[in-house]
Order: C-alpha cells, then sequence, then structure tokens
C-alpha cells in the first residue's frame, strides 16, 4: 500500500520533472530560433542605422519584424530589401511606406574641417563611430565607414557637415 | 628548346583579319597633341585601383617623365602617372575618359612646350641589378598590362610568393583589325627580347615561351632572330580568335586549365602582352616610365592607316585630325577591336595605356548594332565559348537578375570576348548583358561588405555605450567598476533575449 503510493508519488514526480525540462528546452530553443530568425532578418537590412524605420537601428527594427512588424520601413534598403525579406518571411513584397522617407543613392558625408569649432556634438550621435576627433580640435569622417545616415547632421552647431553622393570604391 | 605540344582550346572562332591597311608602312611618331589629358585613376573595368593623388599643382612646369600623382601611401593598389612630355599644367578637373560608360574622371591636363625635355636618367647594366631594384623599377615606372584588361603590371609579378614556372609571353593578337604587337614584334623584337629576359632574370622560370599567331609570318621572324642564343622558345600558334586570350594562350601552350577564381599566376604561370615586357625593358634598363605605346589607326573614314607611337594622354581627335579623318563617312570610333571594344562617346577622350586600337568606322564598315530579337534557343552560342560556358543560359538569368543562377553558370569565368554574340542570328548584344550583371554582382558584394562593416562598428559602439554608462553609475554609488559593468551587459543582453 504505502509503496504503491510511494511508487505513484515518485513516478509522477519523475514525469514533471522530465516534463518540466521538455517545456524549458523547447523555450530555449524557440528564443534560439527567433534570435536566430532575427540576425537573419537583419543580415537583409542594410546597416544604414539611419533610424528611419522609428527603431533605434537595424538590429531592433530586425527584432521587430521578427514579431510582424512590417516590412517597407527600411528607405535606404529600398525595394530590394524589402523583396529579401518577402522572401525570407514568406510574404507578399509591398511597397516602401514613404512616410519614413524614400529610397535615395548611398551617400556620405565630410565635415568642412575649416569651419568645425570642434564641440564633439557628430561624434556622440554617429551610431557606426565614423567620425574621429577631441574636444576643441578639428573633426574628420572616416568615408569608408559612414553610411550616410545623416544623424550627425543636426547636433552641428556650425553646419559645417555636408552630404554628398558616395563615390564607387 | 623545348617546344610543347598544343592542346586546342574549347570554342573559338575564325574571323576575318581586316589588318592588311594598317601594316603596310612601318611605326610613325604621332605629332605633338596641343594637350596631354592624365587620369588620375585607371578607367578599368576589371578590378578597383585607388585614385592617385597630384604631385603638381596648376601652373607648374613639368618634364617629361616626371612623376605627377602617385599613392599617397605606399602598398595602395595606386598606379603613378607620368608627363609623357615636357609643359605646363593647365588644370586639374573632370575630364571625359574612354569607357563604355562615357565617365569622367578627375585629369591632370597638360599644355606642351614643345621641349619634350626629360627628367634625369639613370641606364643600368640589368644584370647587376638586385631583384629589388628591378621591382621598384617597374612599380614606379607605372606600368599597365597592354593587353588589354589593363591589370597593373607590378600586381601580376607581386602576386608570386608562388613560384613562377612557366612565363608566356603573349604575341597572339587576334582579334580582326589590331596589328600594334605585329608591328612592335616586327620592327622592335630585341626591345621585346631583352625586356623577357628581364623577367626570366627575376623569376627564374624553367619555361619561357614567346607565342605568336601563324598569321604573322614576318614577326615570327624577327623575333626568332632577336631570341636567338636566349632561353625563349617561340611558338606558332593557329590562328583562332581568341587564342590571345590569356586563359586561353595558356591553355594552348600548357594544356592547363586555370581553375574558376584564380589567377594563373597561382598554378604558376605567368602571362604578359609583348608591349608590357618592352615597357619593362624601358622601365629598368634605361629608367624610362610608361609613357608611350603604340596604337593602330585603322577604318575606313581615314585618309591614312598604320601604326603609331602616341604619348599616353594624348586626345583621340587629334590622332583622327593627324590620319585625315573623313567626318562625313564616320559613324563611330571604337577603342580596342570589333568584338571586345566599345564606341568611345568623346572624342576629347585621351588614350590610356591600355588602348591598343582606334577603328574610325564608316557605317558600312561597322553598321551601328543591329536591333535585338527575342533569342530563338538555336544553341549557336554555346560551342564558339572559349570558356565553355553556357551564354544561352547565361542571358536567360541575366535578364531575370538571378544573382544565384548566374554566379552557378560560371559568369565570372566569362572573358567577354563577344564570340557568342558575334554568331548570335538574334543580333543580342549578349555581352552587354553579362557585364551589366558582373558590375551588379560585384555592387551587390561592395554592399554586403559595407554592410557588415557598419554592422561591426554599430555593435562595438552599442557595447560600448553600455560600458560607458555601467562605469558612470558604479562611479555615482562609489561601487566597484568591473561587476557594474558585467551587471549591465548582463541587463543589456537579458533585454536582447527578451
Ligand atoms: S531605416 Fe535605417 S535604421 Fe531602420 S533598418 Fe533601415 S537602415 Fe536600418
Ligand atoms: S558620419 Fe554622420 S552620416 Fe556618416 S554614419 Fe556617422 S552620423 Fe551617419
Ligand atoms: S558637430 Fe560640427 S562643429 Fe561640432 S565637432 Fe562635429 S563637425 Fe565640428
Ligand atoms: S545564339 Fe542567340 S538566339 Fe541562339 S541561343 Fe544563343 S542567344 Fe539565343
Ligand atoms: S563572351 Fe563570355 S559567354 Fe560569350 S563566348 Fe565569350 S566567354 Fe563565352
Amino acid at each position: 500500500m504505502t509503496a504503491n503510493i510511494l511508487i505513484a508519488i515518485f513516478t509522477f514526480a519523475l514525469l514533471a520533472l522530465l516534463l518540466g525540462s521538455a517545456l524549458c528546452f523547447a523555450a530555449k530553443r524557440l528564443k534560439g530560433d527567433r534570435n536566430a530568425l532575427v540576425e537573419q532578418i537583419n543580415a537583409i537590412l542594410p546597416q544604414t542605422q539611419c533610424g528611419q524605420c522609428d527603431y533605434a537601428g537595424c538590429r531592433p527594427y530586425a527584432a521587430a519584424i521578427a514579431q510582424g512588424e512590417a516590412i517597407n520601413k527600411c528607405p535606404p534598403g529600398g525595394e530590394a530589401t524589402i523583396q529579401a525579406l518577402a522572401n525570407l518571411l514568406e510574404q507578399e513584397a509591398v511597397p516602401l511606406n514613404t512616410e519614413h522617407g524614400t529610397h535615395e543613392a548611398p551617400q556620405v558625408v565630410i565635415i568642412r574641417e575649416d569651419d568645425c569649432i570642434g564641440c564633439t556634438l557628430c561624434i556622440q550621435a554617429c551610431p557606426v563611430d565614423a567620425i574621429v576627433g577631441t574636444a576643441k580640435q578639428m573633426h574628420t569622417v572616416i568615408t569608408d565607414a559612414c553610411t550616410g545616415c545623416k544623424l550627425c547632421l543636426p547636433p552641428c552647431p556650425v553646419d559645417c557637415i555636408d552630404l554628398t553622393q558616395r563615390v564607387a570604391a | 628548346m623545348s617546344i610543347p605540344t598544343l592542346t586546342p582550346f574549347p570554342g573559338g572562332l575564325l574571323l576575318p583579319a581586316h589588318k592588311e591597311n594598317a601594316t603596310q608602312s612601318p611605326i610613325i611618331n604621332a605629332a605633338m597633341p596641343q594637350r596631354l589629358i592624365f587620369p588620375l585613376q585607371y578607367p578599368a573595368q576589371q578590378h578597383h585601383t585607388v585614385p592617385a593623388v597630384p604631385q603638381v599643382s596648376v601652373g607648374d612646369t613639368v618634364l617629361k617623365g616626371q612623376c605627377i600623382a602617385q599613392g599617397d601611401t605606399p602598398n595602395t593598389s595606386c598606379i603613378p602617372v607620368h608627363a609623357s612630355t615636357s609643359g605646363t599644367v593647365m588644370a586639374i578637373e573632370d575630364h571625359p575618359v574612354p569607357h563604355p560608360d562615357d565617365t569622367h574622371t578627375r585629369c591632370i591636363i597638360v599644355e606642351p612646350d614643345g621641349q619634350d625635355k626629360w627628367i634625369t636618367r639613370k641606364k643600368a647594366d640589368v644584370t647587376t641589378l638586385d631583384n629589388d631594384v628591378i621591382f621598384d623599377r617597374i612599380a614606379q615606372a607605372g606600368i599597365i598590362g597592354q593587353g588589354g584588361a589593363g591589370f597593373p603590371c607590378i600586381d601580376k609579378l607581386h602576386s608570386q610568393d608562388k613560384a613562377i614556372h612557366t612565363l608566356i609571353i603573349n604575341g597572339a593578337e587576334c582579334e580582326p583589325y589590331i596589328c600594334c604587337d605585329d608591328s612592335l614584334m616586327r620592327e622592335r623584337a630585341d626591345t621585346i627580347i631583352e625586356g623577357t629576359r628581364i623577367l626570366q632574370q627575376l623569376l627564374k622560370p624553367e619555361h619561357c615561351y614567346l607565342a605568336i599567331e601563324d598569321n604573322k609570318p614576318d614577326a615570327i621572324a624577327a623575333v626568332q632572330k632577336a631570341a636567338k642564343d636566349t632561353a625563349i622558345d617561340i611558338i606558332v600558334v593557329p590562328t583562332r580568335y581568341p587564342i590571345g586570350g590569356e586563359l586561353q594562350l595558356i591553355q594552348t601552350l600548357t594544356g592547363q586549365e586555370v581553375p574558376s577564381g584564380n589567377n594563373p599566376t597561382d598554378i604558376g604561370i605567368l602571362c604578359h602582352n609583348v608591349g608590357t615586357v618592352a615597357a619593362v625593358y624601358h622601365a629598368v634598363a634605361l629608367d624610362e616610365p610608361s609613357l608611350s605605346r603604340i596604337i593602330t589607326l585603322t577604318g575606313d573614314s581615314l585618309d591614312k592607316q598604320g601604326n603609331l607611337e602616341v604619348l599616353i594622354g594624348t586626345p583621340i581627335d587629334s590622332l583622327l585630325d593627324e590620319m585625315g579623318v573623313n567626318r562625313d563617312t564616320l559613324s563611330q570610333v571604337i577603342m580596342g577591336g570589333p568584338l571586345m571594344g566599345f564606341a568611345v562617346h568623346d572624342l576629347n577622350s585621351p588614350v590610356l595605356k591600355t588602348t591598343n586600337c582606334l577603328i574610325a568606322a564608316t557605317r558600312e564598315a561597322l553598321p551601328p548594332p543591329k536591333a535585338e530579337m527575342p533569342c530563338i534557343r538555336c544553341g549557336r552560342c554555346e560551342p564558339v565559348c572559349p570558356a565553355s560556358l553556357l551564354p544561352q543560359q547565361l542571358y536567360w538569368y541575366a535578364r531575370d537578375n538571378d544573382a544565384k543562377a548566374l554566379t552557378e553558370y560560371n559568369l565570372f569565368d566569362c572573358i567577354e570576348c563577344g564570340a557568342c554574340a558575334y554568331v548570335c542570328p538574334s543580333h543580342i548584344p549578349l555581352v552587354d548583358y553579362y557585364r551589366k550583371s558582373k558590375h551588379h554582382l560585384r555592387q551587390a558584394a561592395d554592399e554586403k561588405a559595407r554592410a557588415d562593416k557598419a554592422k561591426q562598428r554599430f555593435d562595438a559602439r552599442e557595447k560600448r555605450l553600455v560600458e560607458q554608462a555601467a562605469a558612470r553609475d558604479a562611479r555615482k554609488q562609489g561601487g566597484d567598476k568591473q561587476s557594474a559593468i558585467a551587471a549591465a551587459i548582463a541587463r543589456a543582453k537579458a533585454k536582447d533575449a527578451k
């Protein structure tokens, strides 16, 4: 009798343990899958990091897309990116949502170094650390690393940052 | 003497030569033009070079052979630019350059003073020079492969940490109309042989072949005479387009195929054009940079046809005038040959180190391309392809922009010889499709590389910001900095994974 009860308790305990760990494992696994999906989506986004999608960069937007956010909010990527996202997620491609901006030819910025007052505001704004300089010194852009996100333009107090077409390497 | 057994390459065509008009007279020196135009960046299609930085300003006087632009750091893939005569720098500005896409490039414009006054040169007895000195002289001379693709000579030489067992000098000038190499071999065989011997001294290859097509008996005789008592074997190869293609010539002489995505130097073979080795001789023995080349001027719109020794940078227009161009009959000027060349958009463009031929064509000789018709899947394009590709398939995939299929079907092995388009009954400009597709694929790869880099920099910055914020918190609370950073990173990770 007691033995039977003990066996029952033991069986259920074991069952609970097994199912519990299975659930736990599944949860981890699914989260892993979702992270992998975010990475896949992020790999398609152009990494301009401009925030025109209203997220704080490409990766956050990728995470949102993985949760079902619309795929047509990235102007730098344009139609090609939308198409690639649609293929990955097995959705219909939709036209770019122009509320977020329009697709433009790749650009970079240059600082008119004679006018720069060295306030460092642009450095703090640049999402990819493409500007070098220290306080009160002339600042300059590493053109090769600049994504043309334009985030450094508004903070500059003397408007000495110019946008130009990026020339092919 | 070790004569290899020749292995025919696949595909190819027998084409009418059209070389007789320009080979009647000896090489003459072109007249000094009004101005010379030197692009800072080579308008090449196959590979990237970095623009050279001007070393002179407007108003400066320059000497013949003076370096007027070069890379600002050593080891950049940057070809130095030299003034090809003495004169005054008139401008440094954007100027049309010959390119299928009608591009402009920053150029230094020099007005000749007519004196043709040289910089001081240090002639050398080559046999006493170290390899380093030879390399250096070749690098400083700004020599570019004169065969067509325009690969910097020094890059080709430097790409062999691997030993070179076979050196091939390419005198198989196979495209119709072009005969500048033929005239160079007939008249300046000694220079070619001396240049080849310099490369032999440098690389110590087991075999050294100089290949010439069997339709150039005079060139063969001249080069054979000059190569007597040397370890250079003159190999006569059958005339068939495109045997002058580097890969096709290598296959013919050695039986080896260069694996897809590799350079010939990867399998121990180095191939240079006869004009390039002549330039090597000038650079190493005479200390003269690459300032001029021989160009075939031909086509029915010219009064006189022939091979001219032309200063690099000479405007195409002034050469046409010198040869008595008839502007009424002129329909287009082709740079290069009729299969691989392209129409020059702006005749003010300068000739380049790769300009082997200018065809001033009448409407009858080279009619404007016929209207493109649909592909009838006749399959004629396939057996002529020297790279054993499937031109028809590539055409369909190029139309669909199917990057994956284009790569799988080895688009990048296409040498753009134009044999497929030549035989296509539907007049489809197949090579244009392939060039565009290659351009798109390269661009996509570039964008991908940029995006990857931006992603890395973005991630690195995020991490740094988190760490800085944590360090600030830690300072505020007077706590332990390291553990606060660790905690903040953990928090950020948790947020990420949520
Ligand atoms: S809009 Fe800008 S930040 Fe947003 S995904 Fe596109 S490139 Fe990235
Ligand atoms: S330099 Fe300006 S435009 Fe370029 S990436 Fe940085 S913030 Fe964006
Ligand atoms: S924000 Fe403008 S002024 Fe300030 S450092 Fe940057 S470029 Fe110079
Ligand atoms: S030769 Fe022209 S028409 Fe015939 S299969 Fe090839 S591309 Fe099509
Ligand atoms: S152009 Fe390219 S595809 Fe056409 S025949 Fe030549 S190598 Fe083959």
